[in-house]
């Protein structure tokens, strides 16, 4: 049975197995943290959010101070699927974000049907239009 | 207990030197035992069908209430959406919140209630009767700083006091040390303006004229003290007059039961949900850049558990707190906002009242930004208190993400930043204000699985506030925004979904004797908000500015040399003579002079997923709207396409992007390599560093070389005044020179 845990990774909970749900690659267990699994790279910072205003010029330019932050990409290491970018300062260890008790999941999901896609959730309904203040 | 024991202990309560908060009272977010009121009433209706009948007509009384307290309130806070109105148990615990406003607000209301009842209602100096009103500010006995001003009502029924109603309006104006009610530059608590615990300000439904004398003559804006006094008595009035009419037609016990089932009904569908989510832990951390009088690198550190029914949010290993600098929280005011993440971001469907926290955990470290000694200002609270939200925000939705039955979607990080102007002086009419832009609500909304999120949409801590209308501001106060709710290009969380955008905006003061501009607000080396599972943050906020020129004589004889994007402004440099500069947005108050230009940015939310997934057609949509560059279209989302015709060659697209995925892998390592190349046992020496590194149990305190167990921070982080490092550095450079000379 297959878990959508992100929207970019899946545990298989029948083999206990991180998988890549843009390739299916299996990456690692599921029961340690799938960063290990995963390629990194880190970027100076406005490589991503690049100035928008002259950095010749200007001291604060719309683009992160590449002294205090880095940004690590995370990608699958069969297809390249972006799965999480973290914003760490420079030098700082990766935080191991999602820990799931697994025995505690295959025994939640015992008693579910297996889902071919991730949940989204309700979805918006727009109000009626409503005029907050009188007058128009 | 013994007469002994009893008689020492109402010595001791007699003899109290000073009732400062009650820790019993502010460590406590749960809602109370049941009261021999509500077992009586719950005992006599308890029919669920009549009940859903009474909270609808409760809540029907709310909802009024508010449209009365923001159509009426005198604050540009209260016109705006950030207020709110609410009933609660005779006990104190919010039992019903108004549908619109603000939610942390009434969630904070509960602590001032209970130290009322605890202290007040005994007290043959005070007593609680029918017809009094009592107002707080003091965030230390329950507001989220003391810009908000609440005020509570008893309600009697036959003689018993039955329920609590109040009303609260973030005020602005509290006669702090800086105008606008927020001070950036506060040192201690003292520098923060009125400092109200709960106290009687009315009986017999009137307002003691003499109380309200004394507030008036304390702050900058007497006529808005007293009008939004009246206003708030009169919506709690109009509570009270709801819930008598209940009473009459329902019965007490009817609403009694009600307001009590609300509590514990909502507590039992959180915990049933609860059960829904994986067990585990996710933990996330950010870091703000600044203390709004100097750059700092300042982490919020977070670890969720789940397990069963219950929820622990666990904030150590964060910043210590900084003894003299306006950017602490207190813990109650971050309880607060979180019921406002999970009444508007994970279960919107549920009432909104506390017990939305009550099977909810917190773990603090002493002494830490959350936890901060009494003396700590707090004033600019938002400073850690709103990246302290959007960590748990991420965290939470990573738990979020894998349940099959959600009751919204999961959402990348809202914008969470002040990205306004505070302002104070003589207006046009004479007046002397205060306050704050209603831009403080112009956040971008994160985006979504399969959406892309809502430019300028609301702030985080109140989804259906209102930006206002920038002519209503101007026929009061002396300034122009001469651009105005213009979506800023390249200003996006990209990914396959992108976050809502920011605008920007320009403004300059027109005509006023004395006038000045504050800003306050971080995220102008390290940005504010992160993306979801592959999608990028925001970008930083600088605050512009051009000095030299008055614009509106300017545009008298050449109009044509105005720029209509802070882009163009600060790229072409329109006004020959003018000083062009940037810098962060923390800006003290400044006095400023007529046509000079300020100009900024609303933040955008996160991105959701890999943007080399973004629909081409999408990217173009943008591209179209103006939204984003040729440059980004390519750099980011390697979208191949005609620059005049917009029309994408899909083949070529499909063929760059795969070129990028294989670009990725060939310059990427792995997880070890990472490590053993970039990761370093402590914060770099070069940068002012506040909280854990690695281990939450160690916090440092500016840098690698000043370190200590989590919650002992030895000796406090005390911050030197900028205006004396700056003259410091001036005269060594003067003593340099003099020495070169000889």
């Amino acid at each position: 049975m297959k878990i959508y845990v992100t929207d970019a990774l899946v545990i298989d909970l029948d083999s206990e197995q991180w998988e890549c749900r843009a390739c299916s690659a299996v990456l690692g267990s599921a029961r340690e943290n799938y960063k290990r699994f995963m390629v990194l790279r880190p970027h100076d910072p406005s490589e991503i959010h690049a100035p928008i205003i002259d950095p010749e010029r200007y001291e604060f330019t719309f683009a992160p101070d590449p002294q205090w932050l880095s940004i690590v990409e995370y990608y699958c290491p069969q297809c390249g699927h972006m799965a999480e970018a973290e914003y760490l300062p420079p030098g700082h260890p990766p935080v191991h974000d999602i820990e799931f008790d697994i025995d505690a999941l295959k025994a939640q999901w015992a008693a579910r049907e297996a889902l071919t896609a991730p949940v989204l959730g309700p979805d918006f309904v727009t109000p009626a239009h409503h005029h907050h203040k009188g007058g128009h | 207990m013994s007469t002994v024991n009893t008689n020492v202990s109402e010595f001791l309560q007699d003899a109290t030197l000073f009732l400062a908060p009650d820790p019993e009272i502010m460590n406590n977010h749960g809602f109370a035992p049941r009261t021999p009121l509500e077992e009586r009433c719950m005992a006599k209706e308890s029919d669920p069908a009549r009940l859903a009948i009474v909270r609808e007509r409760l809540m029907a009384g709310a909802n009024e209430s508010f449209e009365m307290l923001e159509n009426m309130g005198a604050a540009p806070g209260a016109k705006w959406g950030d207020c709110v109105s609410a009933m609660f148990t005779a006990a104190g615990d919010l039992s019903l919140a108004s549908t619109g406003g603000v939610v942390i607000f009434v969630n904070l209301v509960q602590y001032p209630i209970k130290f009322i009842n605890r202290y007040w209602a005994k007290d043959p100096s005070v007593g609680i009767r029918e017809g009094d009103a009592f107002l707080v500010n003091d965030a230390h006995y329950g507001q989220a700083h003391n810009t908000d001003q609440s005020l509570m009502m008893p309600v009697f029924w036959e003689g018993e006091h039955v329920a609590w109603v109040g009303a609260t309006v973030h005020e602005g104006e509290n006669g702090a040390i800086e105008p606008g009610g927020m001070p950036s530059i506060a040192e201690q608590v003292w520098d923060e303006g009125l400092r109200m615990p709960p106290f009687r300000v009315a009986e017999n439904y009137r307002l003691r004229r003499d109380i309200v004398t004394f507030l008036q003559n304390s702050v900058r804006e007497p006529k808005l003290q007293y009008a939004d006094m009246k206003v708030k008595m009169y919506t709690c009035r109009r509570l009270e007059q709801r819930i008598h009419e209940a009473i009459h037609e329902f019965g007490l016990e009817a609403v009694v039961s009600c307001l009590r089932r609300n509590l514990e009904d909502t507590d039992a569908e959180v915990r049933r949900r609860l059960m829904e989510w994986p067990d585990g832990t996710t933990r996330h951390s950010w870091w703000t850049d600044g203390t709004l009088r100097e750059n700092a690198l300042i982490k919020i550190n977070l670890a969720v558990t789940k397990k069963g029914e219950t929820l622990t949010f666990d904030y150590r290993g964060s910043s210590p707190e900084f003894s003299n600098r306006a950017n602490n929280t207190l813990d109650i005011t971050l309880k607060g906002m979180l019921s406002q993440l999970m009444l508007a971001y994970v279960w919107p469907d549920l009432p909104r009242n506390q017990a939305v926290l009550n099977s909810v955990k917190f773990l603090f470290d002493e002494h830490s930004i959350m936890r901060p000694a009494p003396s700590a200002p707090i004033s600019q609270c938002m400073m850690s208190v709103f990246t302290s939200w959007s960590v748990a925000q991420v965290s939470v939705m990573k738990f979020l993400y894998s349940v099959p039955s959600k009751y919204t979607r999961v959402i990348a990080p809202w914008y969470c930043m002040i990205n306004t102007f505070l302002f104070g002086g003589i207006t046009q009419h004479g007046e002397m204000v205060g306050n704050v832009c209603a831009d403080i609500n112009g956040m971008g909304g994160g985006a979504l699985a399969d959406r892309d999120g809502q430019h300028s949409c609301a702030p985080i801590f109140a989804t259906m506030a209102d930006l206002g209308e920038q002519e209503f501001m101007e026929e009061e106060m002396p300034f122009v925004q001469l651009v105005s709710k213009k979506l800023m290009r390249d200003n996006q969380g990209f990914g396959r979904q992108r976050g809502g955008m920011g605008y920007q905006m320009m403004l300059a003061l027109r005509d006023s004797p004395a006038w000045g501009f504050m800003l306050t607000a971080i995220g102008s080396k390290f940005p504010n908000v992160p993306g979801l599972f592959g999608g990028y943050g925001c970008p930083t906020y600088p605050l512009a500015r051009v000095r030299g020129v008055d614009v509106f004589e300017a545009m008298k004889t050449d109009p044509g040399r105005f720029r209509f994007s802070i882009a163009e402004m600060m790229n072409e440099r329109p006004f020959d003579d003018a000083e062009y500069s940037t810098h962060p947005m923390s800006l003290p108050y400044a006095l400023a002079s007529r046509g000079e230009l300020y100009m900024i940015a609303q933040g955008a939310g996160g991105g959701f997923g890999d943007p080399l997934e973004r629909d081409p057609a999408d990217v173009m949509r943008d591209y179209e709207e103006d939204l984003i560059s040729p440059d980004v279209a390519w750099r980011i989302y390697r979208v191949v396409f005609d620059r005049q015709t917009r029309i994408v060659d899909e083949a070529a697209t499909a063929q760059a992007r795969d070129t990028v995925r294989q670009e990725r892998l060939a310059g990427a390592m792995s997880y070890d390599a990472f490590c053993a190349r970039h990761v370093t046992p402590e914060p770099p020496a070069n940068l002012p560093y506040y909280g854990s590194w690695g281990d939450p149990g160690t916090i440092y305190g500016g840098g690698p070389d000043r370190c200590f167990p989590a919650g002992h921070a030895n000796s406090p982080v005390v911050m030197p005044n900028p205006m004396q490092v700056k003259i410091e550095a001036l005269e060594k450079q003067i003593a340099e020179l003099k020495g070169a000379a000889k």
